[in-house]
């Protein structure tokens, strides 16, 4: 009896309450953004100077949105950076797989050697090559082209190192020796036994690839000038740059540019939340 | 029968040889395609920027050896020392307070009796999935430098302060940038850090509570060294990170990004230069300086870090 007292005001503590305050405020500031670039997305750009603010949803949605499609090629864009996104992710998981399963499963001379030279390149910032790189791409003809921008993404360390922690754990040795006897070459062997196995490790890295691309500005910024070619990032980063700036019309550029993301994300929160701790933590 | 079974063990020895010989080979061939990218876009580009450094070249005529002159424009630039001022300042302003929110978040998200668990995770975890261009924009939409721009309007009606000039004013750019970058990345930590916590063992808890000790101490005593690793990691990753950011103050400040000095970071220095100006050996020699100061940071405040965690340890022994 005094123990389900003790619990029930353990339950109401201050403690207790402090938690939820303290995480519910959280959120809303985690939200807020979210929510009010929703609201200025309907509203003229006018809104933007009411005394108090406004707060509510307007009935400009479509019009805003019509703005943004006469300043910019939205559609054009967003397409650009999924077709990016799409090729890189694959060709990513692709590479770092088969150099994972070669580090876990295979000995050659230097390999540890070789290993330790893939961690090393990840703690070059990219910034350092960005200029050689930058005619390296102009000079093969590729500014302006989608091709120009994927291939310096193709180079991804974390994920040869993710994959081969993967299969070193995942994939036994035994497999890989029977399917030996069998008669199996080694690419058979990557391609039936580890592949299917380590599928829900490329979940984790292709999320991981697929968003960071996503969001990278500063290379696909250098490397695409042309609007026709521009991706998402780039395309909404010139709807700051008129000379008339309306804010209802960044921001509902920005809100639908959004909104695709969100919702993948709000579907697959799980394995969205779990790919980026096991990609930072492995 | 024993020179069938001699043969059968040579030919397997033979097998073998020739399979350890294949498997080589394989070897050799998966870890290709990621070396040979490398080389090309890669290694060749950063040896070719310590080469540009030394160089006059403004992308067109040939270039002509330059010494070091390059690393003394830079270095006796004011502009470049203002670049590198504003990035620490917005580096300390965005990451120190996101770690540490991050590590009260984490340790709140991890208490046994909270409900509602996954919804404040998925919210928290949301803004990191903004990209950076479209936080910069909110942002400069929330911050601009009307008197009516919601930012403002708190400042004056709940605050009653002045409004500030967020896109004009020394400290009204760093503090807004470094809010959005705040706002970005602690739910990002926030997650890394919950892993962490979860990864510890629940006996040490149960050891601690039989001993007497309190959920602060426990924090104290326990969550915070045992998290040493996670916290190095972030730590190292958000140093590296604060040190190149360079798109949300360019979209922020959209068309007066190169031509304001409050908010121009290290990587826009560079990117300037090389770009705007056509000077690409000074941007090149700027890269390298870059590379030095994030090395010099990164070990800083690794050892800072590691140092930190030794203390509280050794206080846990007393």
């Amino acid at each position: 009896m005094s123990k389900q007292h003790n619990q029930r005001r353990k339950k109401f503590s201050i403690g207790r309450i402090f938690v939820y305050l303290f995480l519910t405020l959280a959120s809303l500031v985690s939200l807020f953004p979210f929510y009010w670039m929703f609201v200025m997305a309907t509203r003229p750009s006018a809104a933007y100077n009411s005394i108090p603010p406004t707060l509510t949803p307007g009935n400009m949605m479509v019009e805003n949105f019509k703005k943004v499609l006469n300043q910019i090629d939205f559609f054009g864009g967003m397409w650009n950076s999924f077709i990016l996104c799409a090729v890189v992710t694959i060709v990513v998981l692709f590479i770092s797989s088969l150099a994972g399963f070669a580090f876990a499963k295979f000995k050659f001379p230097g390999k540890n050697a070789l290993f330790v030279a893939i961690l090393v390149t990840m703690i070059i910032p990219p910034q350092l090559g960005l200029i050689p790189q930058y005619f390296l791409i102009s000079n093969a003809g590729l500014l302006d082209t989608l091709p120009g921008v994927m291939i310096l993404f193709f180079l991804n360390p974390l994920g040869i190192f993710l994959m081969r922690q993967y299969i070193a754990e995942g994939v036994p040795d035994e497999l890989i020796e029977a399917a030996k006897l069998d008669g199996c070459s080694n690419f058979k062997i990557y391609w039936r036994i580890v592949l299917p196995i380590i599928l829900p490790a490329f979940a984790t890295l292709g999320i991981i690839v697929f968003t960071a691309v996503w969001g990278e500005f500063l290379w696909q910024f250098t490397i695409l000038r042309d609007p026709e070619m521009y991706t998402i990032q780039v395309a909404l980063a010139q709807l700051s740059n008129t000379n008339n700036i309306d804010f209802g019309m960044i921001l509902s550029g920005v809100f639908w540019a959004t909104v695709p993301l969100l919702v993948i994300f709000l579907l697959f929160n799980r394995l969205f939340i779990s790919s980026i701790t096991e990609g930072s933590v492995k | 029968m024993n020179s069938i079974s001699k043969k059968a063990t040579i030919f397997k020895r033979k097998k073998y040889r020739s399979e350890e010989k294949k498997d080589m080979i394989s070897g050799y061939l998966y870890i290709a395609p990621f070396f040979i990218i490398f080389t090309l876009i890669g290694l060749y580009p950063a040896l070719f920027s310590i080469f540009l450094a030394f160089q006059k070249w403004n992308g067109l005529s040939p270039m002509t050896f330059n010494g070091l002159a390059n690393f003394q424009t830079v270095l006796t630039d004011p502009l470049f020392w203002k670049s590198v001022y504003n990035t620490i300042i917005m580096g300390i302003l965005g990451t120190a307070p996101q770690l540490v929110v991050g590590l009260v978040l984490a340790y709140l998200l991890n208490m046994a009796f909270l409900k509602f668990k996954s919804f404040f995770r998925v919210t928290i975890f949301m803004p990191y999935l903004t990209s950076m261009v479209a936080v910069a924009l909110i942002f400069s939409v929330l911050f601009s430098n009307h008197e009516s721009s919601l930012a403002n309007f708190v400042l004056t009606n709940f605050f009653g302060l002045d409004p500030i000039a967020w896109k004009a004013s020394e400290w009204g750019t760093k503090i807004a940038i470094s809010i959005m970058v705040f706002w970005r990345w602690v739910g990002y930590n926030t997650i890394i850090y919950l892993a962490g916590i979860q990864s510890i063992p629940n006996d040490l808890y149960e050891a601690a509570t039989v001993d007497g000790a309190n959920k602060f101490q426990q924090l104290f005593y326990i969550t915070i060294p045992m998290l040493k690793p996670f916290i190095i990691l972030t730590v190292f990753t958000s140093t590296v990170g604060a040190m190149q950011l360079f798109s949300e103050p360019t979209v922020f400040l959209g068309r007066d990004a190169f031509t304001r000095d409050e908010a121009m970071t290290i990587v826009m220095y560079l990117y300037r230069d090389a770009f705007r100006l056509q000077s690409f050996g000074t941007a090149s020699a700027t890269a390298i300086i870059l590379l030095v100061i994030i090395t010099v940071f990164a070990v800083f405040n690794l050892k800072l870090t590691q140092g930190f965690g030794r203390k509280k340890r050794g206080g846990a022994d007393e």
